[in-house]
């Protein structure tokens, strides 16, 4: 195939994006003009296998990205869903495995599937997951950069989330869900009605999702929008009177959710 | 424990310590270090192959959409095994609307 656009006198190529991209992904589109076989014939027959190859490759990466959702919905559904999405949603990143951030909220609407209501936070959980894969290393928080500080300090420490970390928190079962398709076995039932949680890091080159408790999960959460501990404590303790500091504190090291921590009492003093 | 107490300075130094002081995290941080001798360059979900095998126009070029009657593949998925309180399981069911005319 040749492509021969009309393109501005400066080669602009938002003119190729125009005409080319944005029928790529839609079959009621005419091909482009200025397309051709060779000699110069008609390559709408090329286009559209061109066509497919895109279309194809983007909803494969799908079902890579979201492989549980895929297996709850089987493979076939899935691919059907995956498609529409690629036309509504096309790439923005050159990089594929970026690809379906917007893919829970896609599923969220989708008529058909609206009594799988677990599915959207699902989908969350797997992107979470992919996020955390390719996160920039960083080295988490040690034990020891914590007793580093000064005792007096540690009520006002502040932390630095670290970049795999993720948190998702659920109406529905969706760490019972995901470690069942993803890790097996699969149980012959699950109650997805089960309100969970769950924190995605990846401390080194291993991702690792875990189930936390509705404190927990205040507690990581207000720690990574940047509450001093104290403050990150007293949220959690006011809205889970059983809330245990002393086992989030431990997680939030063990689980590397964070990179670093500080005193904010005294900013001058040196990390 | 009142939450008052909960929430002192030096209730939260002391159980900082605590923490810090449990067997747990040498072990973790021990495993994470080895953990790390693994090598890099591994090969993930949306990788950029090129999709040559399905060089037929179907998927690509095809007008009709999930709503479509072709929801009667259906139950091939583990939906069936999920359970949600006061509701039905989760069949997905065939449906007859919006069919491409």
């Amino acid at each position: 195939m040749r492509y021969t656009p009309d393109m501005p006198a400066e080669g602009n190529p938002a003119g190729y994006d125009g005409a080319f991209g944005s029928v790529l992904l839609d079959p009621e589109r005419a091909t482009p003009e200025g397309l051709t076989g060779p000699r110069g014939k008609s390559a709408n027959k090329r286009f559209n296998v061109y066509r497919n190859n895109v279309t194809h490759s983007l909803v494969t990466a799908l079902t890579e990205i979201f492989p549980t959702v895929a297996q709850i919905l089987g493979e076939d559904n899935f691919r059907m869903i995956a498609r529409d999405f690629v036309r509504a949603h096309p790439p923005r990143s050159r990089l594929v495995f970026e690809y379906g951030q917007d893919f829970a909220r896609f599923l969220a609407g989708c008529a058909p599937i609206s009594h799988l209501k677990y599915l959207p936070d699902v989908a969350r959980l797997e992107r979470a997951w992919l996020d955390a894969y390719h996160a920039t290393d960083h080295a988490p928080l040690a034990a020891d950069d914590l007793s580093a500080l000064p005792p007096e300090a540690l009520a006002t420490a502040v932390f630095t989330p670290h970049p795999a970390a993720k948190f998702i928190s659920s109406a529905y079962a969706i760490h019972t869900i995901f470690t069942a398709h993803r890790e097996g076995p699969m149980p012959e039932r699950i109650n997805a009605g089960v309100a969970q949680a769950v924190l995605v890091t990846r401390p080194a080159l291993t991702v690792q999702v875990r189930k936390i408790d509705h404190g927990q999960f205040l507690f990581i959460e207000a720690l990574s929008r940047g509450a001093p501990l104290q403050q990150a404590a007293g949220l959690s303790l006011a809205a889970v009177p059983e809330f245990d500091l002393q086992a989030a504190i431990a997680l939030t090291i063990e689980s590397g959710a964070f990179a670093g921590c500080r005193s904010s009492s005294d900013i001058d003093e040196k990390d | 424990m009142s939450t008052k107490t909960a929430l002192t300075a030096a209730y939260i130094a002391g159980t900082v310590a605590a923490a810090l002081s449990a067997g747990t995290l040498a072990t973790t941080t021990a495993a994470q270090a080895q953990e790390k001798e693994k090598c890099y360059g591994v090969s993930m979900a949306g990788k950029n192959d090129c999709a040559a095998g399905p060089g037929t126009t179907c998927a690509g070029t095809s007008k009709v959409d999930y709503q479509g009657n072709a929801w009667t593949y259906v139950d091939s998925g583990t939906c069936t095994t999920m359970e949600l309180p006061g509701d039905r399981m989760g069949s997905l069911e065939p449906l007859d609307r919006d069919l491409p005319s």
